[in-house]
């Protein structure tokens, strides 16, 4: 089967920036796919090319197998956005947001009033059905964007940032009901800076930074090749364990307080610092798609 | 979406007018709907309106002036100014629309962010907007009219031309009021179109007085205005009278209306496809 998306040597350039930078990857019809990456990586400048709301400054971007420049509305009709900021419209209902939204794609009254109520069932919205937008929690507010961008039953959805500035309770629900579309089959385009939203939601993912797309494949693979399987962390260290890591060849990074060595056995490195640095603070964990991307992006400070 | 492909600036208009399509339509039904979750709110400006400038200009004024020297005609003052009332109106209320309302929706409320998400191109929501412009322009007009016709100061059927009128005239100042949507910084700088055109031309415009009682030059000038042109329609229209010579004041309002919508769309793409 030909790809939902596929991009080659995609850039988008403003003035002298390059926010996307020649990057090159293509989505799976059924798969949920995460661009993850800090502030400012490029991550919407991608999907708003994807949704042709932002024109390519060169390379190569199919949605559907169409050329983005060719003919967007076709390809506009069969996708859903959820934008990153609240783009609802507050001079309306929960429901009339939808039904309204629904006439931009041409869906007839009663069907739309149809799908609304299904929606707002399945986002867990119909008891709020006829409150004002500004009544709504920040939660409700993504719930119902999330609904608004399947009004017309998109063969792919675009979900930026979905959770960001959610509490933890609503991003579960958010999860949950990604997980549902997942199910179904559909196809998920997710943008997010969470790793744990990456790590749970994303079939394939990649990691970006400054435009450039960094590592690509699923998340667990990505962290098993680069990373390892644990990560040994100890806090306090003294200089004598970097001379001691660099020896014994172990892969290793340091902030300004904490030592981390990354390894597939980290019992035995465990047992060699507890043996050698009996006072210092260690602890063995699984490795994460958190070590993977901060190996990747560095640990400085963003912006 | 692409840009207007090559062949210079013809070939750009045909590519923004080729993006127009009958979606534009679902934008006028958002502001309709919009719009009639307050109506009773907003039809009450255009009723009281002209009541309070009658009685100003009616009682005031016209206990100075009881009647003004119109096309060779003495005319009651306040039958003289309800047309130029209806033409500010119309004016207003399509200005108004796509200047500070356009700009809350495009910046404050990204009203226009999420629209592009869906089928429409940007050229189809801005037609939607300058439609909606139009028709706030004919909604607030025949309002107006409902007011004035109670002073008998309409005199019908003639003045039932007024309403298509009042769409090409609302058409064109939402033209005008695009253009400086697209390029104004914040919405404060719109009184700056407000104060140099808008209120120049609501005084200007023989709207209040007769023209020909300006000097020349100032007269000249008045006729490079677009109210001016709308206000001579209506009046005619609500003399009771439709003579040949209008066909001019309507050749105006067509021609300056259709460069004025294409270049407000225009300056939109500029500001908001980055
Ligand atoms: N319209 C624009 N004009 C100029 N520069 C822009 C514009 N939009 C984005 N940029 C720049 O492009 C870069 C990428 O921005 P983008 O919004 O794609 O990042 P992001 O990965 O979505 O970040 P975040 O996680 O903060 O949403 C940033 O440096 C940003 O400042
Ligand atoms: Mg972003």
């Amino acid at each position: 089967m030909s790809p939902v998306i596929e991009a080659r040597a995609l850039t988008k350039r403003y003035g002298g920036l390059a926010a996307v930078d020649g990057v090159e990857f293509s989505i799976r019809a059924g798969e949920c796919f995460g661009f993850l990456g800090p502030n400012g990586a490029g991550k919407t400048t991608t999907v708003r090319m994807i949704y042709c709301a932002s024109p390519v400054t060169a390379g190569d971007l199919r949605v559907f197998g169409i050329e983005v420049g060719d003919r967007p509305r076709e390809i506009k009709a069969r996708i859903g956005v959820c934008q990153q900021e609240d783009t609802l419209d507050p001079d309306f209902s929960v429901r009339k947001n939808l039904t309204v939204f629904a006439r931009y794609f041409g869906i007839p009254a009663a069907r739309a009033e149809e799908r609304s109520r299904e929606l707002l069932e399945f986002m867990g919205l119909w008891e709020r059905k006829d409150a004002r937008i500004r009544e709504l929690s920040g939660g409700m507010k993504r719930r119902l964007a999330i609904a608004r961008a399947l009004i017309n039953d998109p063969d792919l959805l675009i979900l930026d940032e979905p959770t960001t500035g959610l509490d933890p309770q609503s991003r579960h629900q958010v999860w949950d009901r990604v997980r549902g579309l997942r199910r179904q089959g559909k196809t998920i385009l997710l943008t997010t800076h969470y790793m744990d939203e990456a790590q749970t939601l994303c079939d394939r993912l990649v990691i970006m930074d400054h435009g450039k797309i960094l590592v690509e494949g699923p998340p667990v693979d990505l962290v098993r090749s680069r990373v390892g399987k644990e990560v040994v962390e100890v806090e306090g260290y003294p200089p004598g364990l970097v001379q001691h890591a660099r020896q014994s060849g172990w892969t290793f990074e340091s902030d300004t307080g904490r030592l981390f060595i990354y390894t597939d056995s980290g019992e035995a490195v465990f047992t060699v610092i507890a043996h050698q640095f009996p006072s210092e603070r260690c602890t063995v964990r699984t490795a994460g798609l958190e070590d993977l991307f901060l190996k990747l992006t560095g640990r400085e400070l963003r912006e | 979406m692409s840009g207007p492909a090559g062949g210079g600036r013809a070939g750009s208009v045909l590519a923004l007018v080729g993006n127009i399509s009958a979606r534009s339509l679902r934008v006028w039904q958002r502001n309709r709907d919009v719009y009639f979750v307050t109506w009773k709110t907003n039809l009450v400006p255009p009723l009281l309106e002209p009541i309070l400038y009658l009685l100003a200009f009616g009682a005031g004024i016209g206990a100075l002036v009881s009647e003004v020297q119109y096309r060779g005609e003495m005319i009651g003052y306040t039958t003289f100014i309800a047309p130029g009332l209806l033409a500010t109106q119309v004016m207003f209320q399509a200005f108004f629309e796509t200047t500070y309302n356009t700009f809350v929706r495009m910046y404050y409320q990204r009203t226009f962010d999420s629209i592009m998400t869906t089928p429409l191109t940007l050229e189809d929501v801005m037609a939607g907007e300058l439609l909606w412009g139009a028709s706030k322009g004919v909604i607030g007009c025949a309002v107006m009219m409902v007011a004035l016709s109670a002073f008998g100061l309409l005199r019908y059927p003639h003045a039932l031309v007024i309403i298509p009128f009042s769409f090409l005239a609302g058409l064109l100042f939402a033209g005008l009021g695009l253009c400086f949507t697209g390029i104004v910084p914040q919405i404060d700088s719109f009184n700056f179109p407000t104060f140099l055109f808008v209120m120049p031309m609501f005084l200007f415009s023989g709207t209040f007085f007769p023209l020909d009682v300006l000097p020349r030059w100032a007269q000249v000038l008045a006729e490079a205005l677009p109210l001016t042109h709308v206000a001579n329609l209506m009046r005619e229209a609500a003399l009771g009278r439709l003579p040949a010579d209008l066909l001019r004041d309507l050749l105006y309002l067509a021609v300056a209306t259709i460069p004025l919508c294409v270049a407000g769309i225009h300056l939109m793409r500029r500001r908001l496809v980055k």
